[in-house]
């Protein structure tokens, strides 16, 4: 059990300090902006909750939502099974775990428009490896004129930038168990799928907490991958959240209007991560 | 079930890699060849894309200010979360299952509005375009993360050890600096990559808090675009300079990574 | 249940390949009988885990042979050699409940459930985790979490052998004490062999029938604890037990005239003799301090002066420095009535107890009746 102390407090607070001074003087800038009717700096009325009123009411919403929360789910569906996998495939030792670790974190090293820009081309017919092999292969494949394709090469962009993240969290969190458990587990004449279940897995439960969760988040925040590869098109196949709002802040300057969108898609995420953060850590107090 | 393991890898490793090569064939590419059809290597390969990040000084100006306040925020972001991470792990104290999450919800925010608070915030204090004003920003996200992994990898060192080192007469300072930051070197390394990764290639809040003097990589990058369309193969080289730094600081930090967690007496 | 026997066994971590200076453990031969209590005792790095880890198959040994009944083992791993080990530091499966530890062994056997049960039952019992089966293993104390570790060793009634690691390091010496006997009374009834790895050679007393002394990757003498006290074979045997140690002195040979520490000493001929056999060697003469007795200055071949005595409680422990050229000093144990004399004391050295070594090892001395 964790021993009571406040003085704890004294540890945290760098932290708290730190992160407040970027963190409440912006939100609250921007909750101010959401009530009001924003022309230029110095022409701005009150308009209350209109703005919150109108997005709620706007389908645009409605649909970017739904493609994002799909798109999440299949993220998390692929990346999480997927990175435990690879981290239990990497080697324990030799020289064949500092080349696969620098290998694996190669993609997270790639600048995002980068990332984009990679896709782009590797995906086209004519001048990229896989359009090419997969044309040739006789499978009809265009990811700018195919709203299915498109969304299949952001996804599988997705799968290629990221599941490193979550193989490295869960690599690192597999080291972290002392030999002996996996001794007594051999003593005791676990399965393989004993030891996953009942060594493995409880003790990558933190990092695949954070995992989950940092994959959660930085998806349904996805903006300059997409962007770069398919503009959010064709059509409205791979508008994703963020291109909804930054459209209406940069594109449109409809400040207010689009302060009250981040607001509620901030509170979206909040919702959806307080979900999974407490499940997951819930069965902690039990007993 | 060896076997079957390096198969699994060696797969992924494949899934990996041909986007990468991708990239360094393109980098070495004329933009010509690149979009005038498939090749799989170069067929008259060039430098020249390089020669460009290396000898046009707002490409290696920008790739030195990237670089400095990377190692600003990875230094900040560890000093300040390894106490706090302690904290979490072994405290209850007033607020603290609330201020864990609220420093989460820091990583939530979209990004496109709250730029604008963010330039303004850092220009009241006098920060703009200063290293220092990125590093601080990007402590937004990463302190949270810093935390959040430390926390983990501190609540899997059983508690005894802690007591054992109280009752063997170490101070606090003592113990945290000599005893208990050995074995969490796993954490450290993972959280310091991540820290350099996540700060290294985010965009936005880079390229809204500087102008010039503190102008990063990543927005350098963003210039390839002009009139004429995308220099590809300028993009591409400038991407794979982008990841040799990263490259360097895993392969500083592989040992801590790899490295096993012995039980053994305090 | 079996019989365990070590043929020509030794082992180098880098393998076959090694220097010979690598060994952790020398080459060499055991028995360990069916149904016995065993301790293998010996300083930390003497190469005790290591010879455990072979024994159970968690290790692989660079040369020679284990043998389960007659049978080679060497290439069976340790659910194949069916055999249960206990390690240092308690390992639980955290998420599991107390009783689903105890359980996991017999459920990866495949055992009926209610056998299971019943046997979880005895176990906790015998072990009083009884109040705590339907807790979270996470939530135990330290020593809670030991003892489910023990007792998933001791839940499977057909293993060949226990294994104990240094089982007890983490628990309060009270609880030692009792969880010892209780272990004691787990092996009269069930009849498994047990090893038991330690460097508490009160530990190795309590437990075993039979104690073997492990030192330098050897094992340097195999015998009860009486044997390992009155009779050590070897000089490390001699001051590992026994608290404190045995008495060893140098002996040198010039000519006819034996010395001891440095001064001509009155040995027998039989003892000459046997010193004589081992020409080129390094000699010692030891003795425990229980048996070395305080005696007339005047008359005792030996002399020395009183420089500390400890009180012990029911005894004392004097330390004489000898007044021969080599000062070396010799340790007495004396009876709590037994006046110490101050200054200068004679000193007598039974044959009876006096043991000869060359190069460590014991030298056999023919009986005289003198």
């Amino acid at each position: 059990m964790k021993i009571r102390d406040n003085r704890a407090w004294w540890l945290v607070l760098p932290v708290f300090v730190l992160v407040a001074f970027s963190a409440i003087i912006p939100m609250m800038t921007v909750v101010n902006y959401s009530v009001q009717d924003i022309f230029d700096p110095s022409t701005r009325y009150f308009v209350g909750t209109e703005w919150y009123r109108e997005i709620l009411a706007d389908p645009r919403l409605r649909d970017s939502l739904l493609r994002q929360f799909l798109y999440s789910a299949c993220v998390l569906a692929i990346e999480v099974p997927l990175g435990i996998v690879v981290a239990l495939s990497m080697p324990r030792r030799g020289l064949g775990v500092p080349v696969s670790l620098i290998l694996l974190a190669l993609p997270l090293l790639v600048p995002w428009n980068v990332v984009g820009t990679i896709w782009q081309i590797i995906g086209r017919e004519d001048i990229g490896l896989y359009g090419w092999l997969i044309n040739h292969a006789g499978i009809d494949y265009n990811y700018a004129s195919n709203p299915r394709d498109a969304w299949i090469t952001v996804l599988v962009m997705d799968v290629w930038h990221w599941t490193s993240l979550v193989a490295l969290l869960c690599y690192s969190g597999l080291r972290s168990i002392p030999d002996v458990y996996y001794q007594a587990a051999r003593i005791d004449r676990a399965s393989n799928w004993a030891v996953f279940r009942y060594i493995q897995l409880p003790k990558l439960k933190n990092v695949l907490l954070i995992a989950v969760m940092l994959r959660f988040m930085d998806s349904f925040m996805i903006y300059t991958e997409p962007f770069v590869l398919t503009g959010g098109g064709p059509g409205t196949a791979t508008t994703f959240l963020s291109q909804t709002l930054t459209q209406m802040a940069l594109g449109q300057f409809d400040l207010g209007r689009a302060a009250a969108f981040s607001l509620i898609y901030f509170l979206i995420i909040l919702l959806v991560t307080w979900v999974f953060y407490t499940a997951m850590t819930h069965r902690d107090d039990m007993r | 079930m060896t076997l079957r393991k390096s198969l699994v890898m060696l797969l992924y490793l494949l899934f990996v890699l041909v986007p990468i090569y991708w990239l360094v064939n393109m980098s070495l590419k004329s933009n010509r060849e690149i979009l005038g059809g498939l090749t799989l290597w170069p067929t008259a390969p060039t430098l020249d894309n390089y020669r460009v990040i290396f000898t046009e000084p707002s490409w290696y100006t920008s790739y030195l200010n990237s670089l400095t306040y990377v190692s600003m925020n990875v230094v900040i972001s560890l000093l300040v979360a390894l106490p706090a991470a302690y904290a979490f792990s072994r405290f209850r104290f007033l607020g603290d299952k609330h201020m864990f999450f609220w420093l989460l919800t820091n990583r939530m925010a979209p990004p496109a509005v709250f730029l604008l608070p963010f330039f303004q915030l850092y220009s009241a204090v006098g920060l703009f375009d200063t290293p220092i004003a990125v590093a601080l920003a990007h402590c937004l996200f990463n302190v949270p993360l810093a935390v959040w992994i430390l926390e983990g990898f501190m609540s899997s060192v059983p508690k005894e050890i802690d007591e054992t080192a109280y009752i063997d007469g170490y101070t606090f300072p003592k113990f945290f600096v000599r005893i208990f930051l050995p074995m969490i070197r796993p954490g450290i390394g993972v959280t310091a990559f991540f820290c350099f990764m996540f700060s290294w290639v985010e965009l936005l809040l880079a390229r809204t808090l500087t102008s010039v003097d503190a102008k990063p990589i990543v927005a350098q990058m963003t210039r390839t675009v002009s009139a004429a369309g995308i220099d590809w193969g300028v993009l591409a080289a400038a991407g794979v300079v982008a990841l040799l730094p990263g490259v360097a600081v895993i392969y500083f930090v592989r040992n801590h990574v790899a490295k096993g967690f012995a039980l053994g007496r305090v | 249940m079996a019989e365990i026997r070590l043929e020509q066994l030794a082992h180098r971590y880098g393998g076959r390949a090694a220097p010979a200076t690598d060994y952790a453990l020398r080459p060499m031969a055991h028995v360990w009988e069916q149904g016995g209590a065993y301790a293998l005792l010996g300083p930390s790095g003497c190469g005790k885990s290591t010879l455990l880890n072979i024994i159970s198959g968690l290790l692989a040994p660079s040369e020679g042979r284990v043998l389960f009944d007659g049978r080679p083992v060497n290439d069976l791993t340790p659910q194949q050699r069916n055999i249960a080990q206990v390690f240092q530091f308690p390992v639980v499966y955290d998420t599991m409940t107390v009783y689903d530890n105890l359980a996991f062994p017999l459920r990866n056997q495949g055992q009926p459930r209610d056998t299971i049960d019943a046997r979880v039952r005895e176990v906790a019992k015998a072990l009083e985790i009884e109040g705590v089966l339907q807790r979270r293993a996470r939530h135990l104390s330290a020593d809670e979490k030991q003892k489910v570790s023990m007792g998933r060793g001791l839940v499977r009634d057909d293993v060949a052998a226990i294994l104990f690691d240094e089982p007890l390091t983490v628990i309060d010496p009270q609880l030692k004490w009792r969880l010892r006997r209780k272990l004691k009374e787990i092996h009269r009834r069930f009849d498994v062999t047990m090893i038991y790895v330690t460097h508490d050679q009160l530990e190795a007393s309590t437990f075993a029938d039979k104690i073997a002394v492990m030192y330098d990757g050897q094992i340097v003498q195999f015998g009860t604890p009486r044997e390992l006290f009155e009779n050590p074979r070897h000089t490390f045997v001699g001051y590992f037990i026994g608290s404190p140690g045995m008495n060893l002195l140098d002996v040198s040979r010039d000519g006819d005239i034996v010395t001891l520490a440095g001064a001509p000493y009155p040995f027998p001929r039989a003892w000459r003799e046997a010193f004589a056999g081992q020409a080129g060697r390094r000699l010692q003469v030891g003795i425990r301090p229980e048996f070395v007795s305080l005696v007339n200055a005047e008359t005792a071949p030996l002399t020395g002066t009183v420089a500390q005595v400890q009180d012990q409680g029911t005894f004392r422990i004097v330390d004489i420095r000898l007044s021969t050229p080599a000062e070396s000093v010799i340790k007495a144990r004396v009876a709590e009535e037994v006046t110490v004399p101050e200054g200068r004391v004679g000193i007598d050295l039974p044959l009876t107890w006096l043991r000869a070594y060359a190069d460590d090892q014991l030298v056999e001395v023919a009986h005289e009746d003198s």
